[in-house]
């Protein structure tokens, strides 16, 4: 329960100090970074995953891929928080000199993948999933993917290749926060039903709650351990721009800033 | 110059690397369904090394750059428009971006350049692939001209780790090289014939073609066959023998390819040698028959690159 408790408050941190990043720098996806927070929560904190921030390229550590790049300045302070580089480089994103940019990139320690263009994860996975098994690594391909990001054809490429060749230390989260930039992703391009879509492409898959940590940890925790010749999918889902209720409420939210006393009103309303 | 038989430069390629992966387990060899009798070797002898991704070439760029994120060698084999240009955004991110922070060795063999599969149509024609891949920063281009080439690169990959892309000929063509020093890939082109007044700058397939005007016409012949890095000091210095330059390569001109790194190495230097350009012009190709009477079709054939001589040597 203690650990519980310690989630949440560290989600809080996490969603306050994005807002005031996003302050700093407007121009950053604040929407759909709010809807992952408890999912890189639960990976760094519970934790899921093994790191070593001294020591960002670890032979042993856990990747993570995170192909919906652009919803990630999140993982930005927990970057921070666990020693990957100085939290005063927060302060610069997006200026001159800073590698936090808009949409993050390699230069940042503790990104495994250049990111911003989607669908292309998953089948990077596949490969980095490849050469583990090949010199007997038990490291796990973690990737992150957005919902809007399944209208990709390239990444149901990816998802043919991980289930045929039993790629089972795979472990996709996808962020089901359901909009894409324009509209419900749904009504775009209907993408349910998710699970037995996943699983027709011979992957193990799970639905749970996005925002709740204990599920969060159990079922990540569970994907971690299970190493029975399938790939596994974890549909998240969340809402986009989870805390702050003008985000909540705005199919538009994707490319919305928050400026002035709209972020104020959105850091008072933090829970 | 040799006489020895033809080989595809695919085969002697694979037949080479498959040597090398006896040795070093970090190589892994990724084909798009495609084929070759020298890939039979390899897929019994590596299974677990050598994987059909499927028609899928966008996954097999994919696939490729993760591995190679984890350190390993890999090679991705498809037929040249659809690892060019299907996957070309994979090629962009995962390969050339990438490879300016986390250099990735990814070799793209793309098998059929030019009009090499000739009647099949623009679909499997590849006249775009030395432009858009010679654009790229980080990336290494390779277009060799014979299969000796094509075999001593191999080691070539080996040893230096980045993005490339191999432009491979489907036909067999005839010995140019008798022997590669490794210096020679390292310079990036190959004066092979010394001439008067004008000389041919070829790559790939068009070399052969300009190797057999030379001999008619007493011209030079440089096969550029590495169009990105290349020596260009001493390619300069090699060029400035002559009075005129034609350009050959069987792509589009006007289009960032040879002819364009050419170009822009004489106008860098302010240099007074001009230039003609031989390749297709701005068109698609839907005419079926020989490559050759492809290449009559596009002005391409040895009569126009004769004429092209002959214009210029009385300007």
């Amino acid at each position: 329960m203690a650990n519980k408790h310690r989630l949440a408050d560290k989600s809080l941190w996490v969603r306050r100090e994005t807002l005031r990043i996003h302050g700093l720098a407007p121009e950053t996806r604040v929407a759909s970074s709010l809807s992952a927070v408890e999912l890189f929560v639960a990976l760094h904190y519970a934790p899921i995953m093994a790191f070593d921030p001294a020591n960002p390229r670890w032979e042993g550590r856990d990747r993570l891929i995170i192909s919906k790049g652009h919803g990630s300045i999140c993982y930005y302070p927990i970057l921070a928080d666990l020693g990957y580089f100085h939290p005063d480089e927060l302060d610069k994103i997006c200026q001159q000199g800073s590698f936090l940019g808009g949409i993050p990139d390699t230069i940042i320690p503790g990104y495994e993948t250049i990111n911003g263009s989607l669908g292309h994860g998953v089948g990077v996975a596949c490969g980095m999933a490849l050469a583990l098994k090949a010199r007997r690594s038990d490291a796990t391909v973690f990737v992150m993917i957005g919902d809007g990001e399944l209208n990709e054809g390239s990444i149901w490429e990816g998802f043919m290749f991980a289930a045929h060749h039993r790629l089972d230390n795979i472990v996709v989260i996808l962020d089901n926060n359901g909009l894409c930039m324009l509209d419900r992703c749904e009504r775009v391009l209907a993408l349910e039903p998710l699970h037995t879509r996943f699983a027709s492409f011979g992957w193990q898959c799970s639905r749970i709650d996005g925002h709740d940590l204990a599920e969060i940890c159990d079922t990540l925790a569970a994907c971690k351990s299970r190493r029975d010749g399938a790939p596994q999918m974890v549909i998240a889902d969340t809402v986009k721009g989870k805390g702050v209720a003008a985000l909540e409420t705005d199919t538009l939210c994707h490319v919305k800033s928050l400026l002035g006393k709209e972020l104020e009103a959105a850091l008072e309303g933090l829970q | 110059m040799s006489q020895n038989p033809a080989r595809p430069m695919r085969d002697v390629f694979i037949e080479t690397l498959c040597n090398r992966m006896v040795t070093n387990d970090a190589i892994w060899f990724l084909a798009a369904d495609l084929g070759s009798p020298a890939l039979d070797r390899m897929r019994q002898e590596f299974p677990d090394r050598f994987l059909n991704v499927g028609i899928a070439e966008q996954n097999l760029v994919n696939v490729a750059a993760g591995l190679a994120l984890e350190g390993q060698t890999v090679y991705g084999y498809a037929i040249a428009p659809f690892i060019a240009m299907r996957a070309y955004e994979q090629v962009r991110v995962n390969l050339s971006i990438s490879s300016q922070i986390r250099p990735v060795n990814v070799n793209l063999i793309g098998v059929g350049g030019g009009v090499s599969y000739q009647v099949s149509g623009p679909t499997h024609h590849c006249l775009e692939d030395l432009s858009i891949m010679r654009l790229l920063p980080n990336m290494t281009v390779f277009s060799p001209s014979d299969a000796r080439l094509a075999e001593a690169f191999v080691d070539y990959t080996l040893a230096h780790r980045g993005p490339k892309y191999l432009r491979f000929d489907g036909k067999a063509l005839p010995a140019l090289y008798d022997h590669i020093a490794p210096e020679l890939l390292e310079d990036g082109f190959c004066h092979l014939i010394e001439g008067e007044e004008v000389c041919l700058v070829a790559t790939g397939y068009m070399t052969q073609r300009a190797v057999r005007v030379a001999k008619e016409k007493g011209v030079g012949v440089v096969d550029l066959f590495m169009l990105k890095p290349f020596n260009v000091d001493k390619l300069f210095t090699e060029l400035s023998r002559y009075r005129h330059v034609i350009t050959m390569e069987e792509g589009f001109t006007n289009a960032g390819g040879l002819d364009a790194a050419i170009g822009a190495l004489l106008a860098q230097r302010r240099s007074t040698i001009t230039m003609d350009r031989i390749g297709f012009n701005d068109s698609y190709v839907f005419d079926l028959g020989s490559r050759d009477s492809l290449h009559g079709l596009n002005d391409m054939d040895d009569a126009a690159v004769i004429a092209a001589v002959d214009n210029a040597r009385r300007g």
